[in-house]
């Protein structure tokens, strides 16, 4: 594979390729192999450049001088040359490969594979890139039951939450006697730190779009809808141009591409709540009632708007569509593992290097992407779980950080897939309190209609602000866990059903730190205020008065060169004083539990000379 | 606009491609602004409006500026993409409007990668 990018033929790539090509011949290879020209490798500094193949051998800033030699030794006998191959200039690489560095190197864009390329508020730029050519194929050459069919084939399962066989789903709908039909897109995103889907809306709304045209064109609809959250004003904006263009290009409308299938799409916005993004409760919502779940069955494939057979399809399920019609169901089920097909976009935040938005294909491990991808925890910190799933997730500790990403794997350990957030967790974390976080979350978001989810959620958040208040007794673990098995059981929607997965999870990974709570009033993470208190060392202390000038309830008493002292009634544990201590002195600390009995500290300031003279003495 | 047929979709897309592959046409370079909620919210508009003031004093408007979604890598935002004809593309992070206009002078106007502020080169591995 020779180079014949600008560069490299500028630097002599075609007289390499006659003596490459001669020295073949003389040597009687030229039947094993062949010199192909390529376009621009991407490394351009080391040109002239070949890379040999299969076995991924790498020659940079080759003379047509070195060819012979290459020859003989690397293809004659087998040896390849060491002095022509790519050495990285000590450590200090100046600028990586972006296919190198690791934040990109294990990620796999499908549905991604726009971004950053497209402007995606022009319609053409996403048509250059093989845009609406899925579209194009299916009116062609397929019947809407070999679409589903392809669908079917590859795998694909809903990226919104449950994991449910996309193809399955639609083929149901498709079946259904009553008409009309409808297909719904879910950008409701609830979850909170996930942004995939806004991201996705942001970045290449069309394909989306193409994805629900040949979903409709499948299962026999003429009508879909957009849900997505008002809060995301620039993805309904850019969504909205998107369909606007499609409508002008005739992609949208009656008559697609002068054909007699028809397809209209429209944009609802949801005021954000999180039940809204259950299936039921989206649809109540759209026909204009209250976001209140219903029992299922029926599901809405049999019964969704107005009564009408609709598919709800995830943002992501919709934006997989087109490359699979594109490509192929073989193509997209080598991807991924046995059960959990193709690429999964997860936003990775969090006590992590790079937050950012990421794309990879399943089966990959937690290892990889907190430490591949993610570049590891911020100063060198502990890495201490990882939670998946958003509010109905679990956490997931270090012990099992080497489960491969699947949707069976991650439920395995506690967990569940969601619909992709990612939230990892150091050793200052602790679990009591995200435990509460979550269920303070669902709580509020709790539309009340069972009792199970509205008042268990009540009780266990009580029970977790009183363990987290240094308040919690005997029994309360007990508690936690029966009353969120309860409420798992009794809860009719999803939101009710996976509620109790923080606490659960915590609660089985990470119980002796519950325990610490409740026995021995401390937080092992130094985390919970009423357990915690700060502390100020007097071999330390150089009497600046930072922390005295900084504290907000002004609970620190001292004087210039005097030991200070934080007067423990008026402390709120705001952590200002630890922020601005220098870190040269360190002289405040952070105790818990047991630890803050063996503190005794000094009554009154004192200078810091005396203490000075006492240590010399 | 007419609505198209599949064949008139078709001849679109040729044009199109012509338009962002940087093969033909008139432009020799191309800069593209990440501008996802990340982007902005971290200063992407800024850095737009130190690219177009860069391209309104050059006398041959052959600079193309465009903007795209968010490149993945959040917390380097805001973020920006260089590619010049025939060469592989050079990504830019956490930029301000005075290094866009370092870049602007030297990579896009003289050819040299500016080492100091660039993330990566190339471009990721598609599906
Ligand atoms: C409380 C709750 C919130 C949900 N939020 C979302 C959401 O924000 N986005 C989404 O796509 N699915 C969400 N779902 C899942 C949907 O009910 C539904 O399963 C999904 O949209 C189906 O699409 P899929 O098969 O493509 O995953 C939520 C479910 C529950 C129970």
């Amino acid at each position: 594979m020779l180079c014949t990018g600008t560069g490299c033929v500028a630097g002599g790539a075609f007289r390499i390729k006659e003596t490459l090509e001669n020295e073949i011949q003389k040597q009687g290879l030229e039947k094993e192999i062949s010199v192909i020209i390529t376009g621009c490798n991407g490394f351009c500094g080391q040109g002239p450049l070949l890379v040999v193949q299969p076995d991924e051998i790498f020659y940079g800033f080759l003379n047509p001088e070195d060819i012979p030699f290459l020859v003989q030794e690397h293809f004659l006998k087998g040896r390849p040359v060491k002095k022509l191959m790519f050495t990285p200039p000590e450590k200090k690489e100046p600028i990586p490969l972006l296919s190198e560095i690791p934040f990109f190197k294990k990620q796999m864009l499908v549905v991604l594979r726009n971004k950053g390329i497209i402007d995606p508020e022009k319609i053409d730029d996403y048509v250059a890139r093989d845009g609406y050519t899925a579209l194009e194929k299916v009116l062609i050459s397929m019947t809407p039951d070999e679409v589903i069919d392809e669908i079917t084939r590859s795998g694909l399962r809903g990226r919104g939450g449950a994991g449910f066989p996309t193809g399955t789903k639609w083929k149901i709908c498709r079946t259904e006697q009553k008409t009309p039909k409808y297909i719904i897109c879910n950008c409701d995103e609830g979850d909170p730190g996930a942004y995939m889907d806004r991201s996705v809306f942001e970045s290449d709304p069309h394909t989306v779009i193409e994805g629900m045209i040949l979903g409709a064109y499948a299962i026999g609809v003429s009508r879909g809808y957009i849900y997505a959250r008002t809060e995301y004003p620039l993805a309904i904006k850019r969504m909205d141009l998107a369909i606007s263009h499609a409508r002008d290009y005739g992609l949208l409308g009656e008559n697609i591409l002068g054909t007699d299938f028809s397809f209209n799409l429209e944009i609802r916005e949801g005021s954000g709540a999180f039940v809204c993004g259950e299936e039921t409760s989206l649809i109540h919502s759209i026909e204009g009632k209250g976001p209140e779940p219903r029992q299922r069955p029926p599901f809405p494939a049999e019964f969704g708007i107005w009564d009408c057979p609709t598919v709800i399809n995830n943002v992501e399920t919709w934006a997989n569509v087109p490359v699979i019609i594109n490509r192929g169901a073989d193509w997209f089920s080598k991807i991924g593992t046995e059960t959990s097909k193709g690429t999964k976009i997860f936003s990775l935040v969090g006590k992590i290097n790079n937050t950012g938005l990421i794309e990879v294909p399943m089966g990959i491990t937690l290892r990889e992407v907190v430490y591949d991808i993610g570049g590891g925890i911020p100063d060198d910190k502990k890495f201490k779980a990882v939670q998946t799933g958003g509010p109905s997730g679990g956490c997931i500790p270090y012990s099992m950080i080497d489960v491969p990403i699947d949707y069976e794997s991650l439920t395995n350990a506690g967990s569940m897939m969601g619909s992709g957030g990612m939230i990892v967790m150091d050793e200052d974390t602790c679990m009591v309190d995200v435990a509460k976080f979550f269920i303070q979350f669902t709580n509020d978001e709790s539309c009340g209609k069972c009792t199970t989810c509205r008042d268990g959620s009540d009780a266990l958040l009580e029970v977790l602000t009183n363990i987290t208040n240094g308040n919690g007794k005997e029994g309360d673990l007990e508690f936690l866990e029966e009353a969120g098995n309860a409420i798992k059981d009794a809860s009719m929607c999803g939101l009710g059903t996976t509620l109790p997965n923080p606490v659960l999870s915590t609660l089985k990974y990470f119980r002796d730190e519950y325990e610490a709570h409740i026995k021995e009033s401390m937080c092992p993470a130094l985390v919970c205020k009423n357990l915690i208190k700060y502390y100020i060392l007097p071999e330390k202390c150089t009497g600046c008065r930072l922390c005295l000038k900084n504290c907000p309830p002004g609970a620190i008493k001292g004087e210039l060169k005097h030991i200070h002292i934080i007067d423990q009634s008026k402390c709120t544990k705001c952590g200002t004083c630890l922020d601005v201590c220098p870190t040269k002195v360190s002289a405040i600390i952070k105790v818990s539990g047991k630890e803050t009995e063996k503190i005794t500290g000094i009554e009154e300031p004192y200078p810091v000379k005396r203490r000075e003279k006492e240590i010399k003495k | 606009m007419a609505q198209l047929t599949l064949d008139e979709l078709r001849k679109k897309r040729k044009e199109a491609q012509k338009e962002i592959y940087l093969r033909e046409g008139k432009y020799k370079s191309k800069i593209i602004v990440h501008m996802g909620t990340c982007g902005i919210a971290a200063g992407a508009r800024e850095i737009v409006s130190a690219f177009l003031g860069e391209i309104e004093i050059l006398p041959e408007k052959d600079v193309m500026l465009t903007t795209s979604g968010c490149a993945g890598l959040c917390s380097m935002e805001p973020m920006a993409t260089v590619e010049l004809l025939n060469l592989p593309s050079v990504k830019y992070g956490h930029l301000t409007p005075d290094k866009v206009r370092r870049v602007f002078k030297e990579h896009i106007l003289g050819g040299n990668i500016v080492t100091e502020y660039a993330i990566g080169i190339g471009s990721e591995k598609g599906g």
